[in-house]
């Protein structure tokens, strides 16, 4: 039990991974297209995070993963890719566009706090707006934001387990099984001390990542 | 006038309704100390952001040397400004310095990124500079671990680095404690004495009369009074120029 329950955690550990990988760069595009001169593209931006933030999770991951079918008749055996089932890619695009829209808020107050002089410095050296952006504004952006994104991927660990909606044989899922097939509490108790180491490490490593930018204010 | 550096004639500069500039001429050779005094909100800073391309003029001219800044109110294209942005340097009153980087990586930073010279190089130039700044040693320091007149001189640096034709000063000793504005403005008494071309917005009048060529007042918006430190300050012949100066004794 504790082997397949090990399994789930792999699973889960991987969509935890793919999130954050994906909707970690995409959340600061969404913040730019928020923050952008042009007032269509502004709004346009702004209404996507407000529905991602404002309708339930569970309901987006099933919007993406019957979407295909629903809206455009595509047999959802077709659309694995890499020999992934299309059930595991679905959470993977429901929760990187959704987290998205999250960092993306996060990116935004923490770009819209360092001051104009900084900017100005940067101009009057002749620094290049993306040489701005990516040597002075963004770096500081990180240390900035650091507890905020800490409360969010803590959140997407526990979030996770909101894969079970799909029958993904994340951890939640197979400890949901267990504990019919064996009627006993164990697989939940289980699950949710790996869930608190899980998110033990998680908090740690991002002390450990604030620390190390400590050395300036 | 071979070494004009910079030229600005009939320029100004709105913010909404406010006129903040209103048909600003000067000129600045090469090797000139210029000083600008005047009450707060008189359009000093204003001057100096339009002069430096981090405001834009409404209208009027700006030339720096050959290059043409703006034309009777029309900007040159971005690599003409971008190419302006070499000519000058801009010391802030409050520093702006990185505090990310490192005292050594403020200043190489657009040495290697602008000016694209090697680290070894771009590390030469910094390291000498800070001695000359006072700062040997401090190398590694990041600016909150420096006091404000390190800071200050750390920014000073950060723009000599680029070698600019021309210097401006913000008021560089306004966010300084009393103490430490002197180690400021000797350090600017230096480089006049090495003639390097400086634009000098102060409040430190005495020092404006000891360290500049030239004194401008400015009130309102325009130029009030131009001349000779001993005759702008000593002497006066405007009135607004007499006022502000007896409440500056008064002070
Ligand atoms: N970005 C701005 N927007 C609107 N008004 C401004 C702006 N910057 C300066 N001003 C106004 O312009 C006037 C001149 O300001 P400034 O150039 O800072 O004067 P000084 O440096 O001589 O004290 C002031 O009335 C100020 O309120
Ligand atoms: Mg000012």
């Amino acid at each position: 039990m504790v082997l397949s329950l090990a399994q789930g955690l792999l699973v889960s550990t991987e969509i935890f991974a793919f999130t954050l990988l994906f909707a970690l760069p995409l959340g600061l595009l969404i913040a730019f297209g928020r923050m952008s001169k042009i007032g269509l593209v502004r709004q346009i931006f702004r209404i996507y995070i407000s529905i991602m933030r404002g309708t339930p999770l569970m309901l987006q991951l099933f919007f993406f993963y019957f979407g295909p079918y629903y809206l455009l008749g595509i047999p959802l055996n077709k659309l694995g890719l890499f020999g992934v089932e299309y059930r595991f890619i679905s959470v993977i695009i429901g929760f990187s566009l959704n987290y998205a829209a999250y960092f993306a808020e996060i990116y935004r107050a923490g770009i819209e706090s360092i001051p104009v002089g900084q900017y100005e410095a940067s101009s009057v050296l002749g620094l290049s707006k993306s040489q701005t952006f990516f040597l002075i504004i963004f770096p500081q952006v990180v240390k900035r934001i650091i507890p905020p994104v800490t409360n969010e991927v803590i959140t997407l660990v526990k979030d996770t387990s909101l894969a079970f909606a799909l029958s993904v044989m994340e951890m939640f899922t197979i400890a949901k099984m267990e504990a019919a097939a064996h009627t006993t509490m164990v697989p939940f108790i289980v699950a949710g001390i790996f869930y608190y180491i899980f998110n033990f490490i998680v908090a740690w490593a991002m002390e450990r990542l604030e620390k190390s930018l400590n050395y300036y204010r | 006038m071979g070494g004009q550096i910079l030229t600005i004639s009939h320029a100004a500069k709105a913010f909404g309704g406010n006129e903040v500039l209103k048909d600003i001429s000067l000129g600045v050779s090469k090797g000139d100390v210029l000083a600008i005094i005047g009450p707060s909100g008189s359009g000093k800073s204003t001057l100096l952001r339009c002069a430096t391309l981090l405001e834009t003029f409404d209208s009027g001219t700006m030339r720096y040397g050959d290059l043409a800044v703006i034309e009777d109110g029309r900007y040159a294209p971005n690599d003409v400004l971008h190419q302006v942005r070499s000519r000058f340097g801009l010391v802030f009153q409050n520093f702006n310095l990185f505090p990310h980087l490192s005292a050594l990586d403020n200043i190489t930073l657009a040495l290697r990124r602008v000016q694209g010279k090697g680290r070894a190089e771009a590390e030469s130039i910094a390291s000498g500079l800070l001695e000359r700044m006072g700062l040997a040693g401090r190398e590694g320091a990041y600016p909150c671990e420096l006091s404000g007149g390190q800071q200050q001189r750390v920014s000073i640096a950060r723009a000599l680095a680029l070698r600019p034709q021309i210097l401006f000063f913000d008021e560089p000793t306004s966010a300084l404690d009393p103490e430490l504005t002197g180690e400021i403005l000797k350090v600017i008494r230096d480089l006049a004495a090495i003639h390097m071309t400086m634009v000098i917005v102060t409040h430190e009048i005495g020092f404006a009369r000891n360290v500049a060529d030239r004194v401008i007042f400015m009130a309102g918006g325009v130029i009030v009074e131009e001349g000779r430190p001993e005759d702008v300050i000593d002497n006066p012949s405007n009135d607004r120029t007499r006022a502000f100066l007896r409440n500056l004794d008064r002070k």
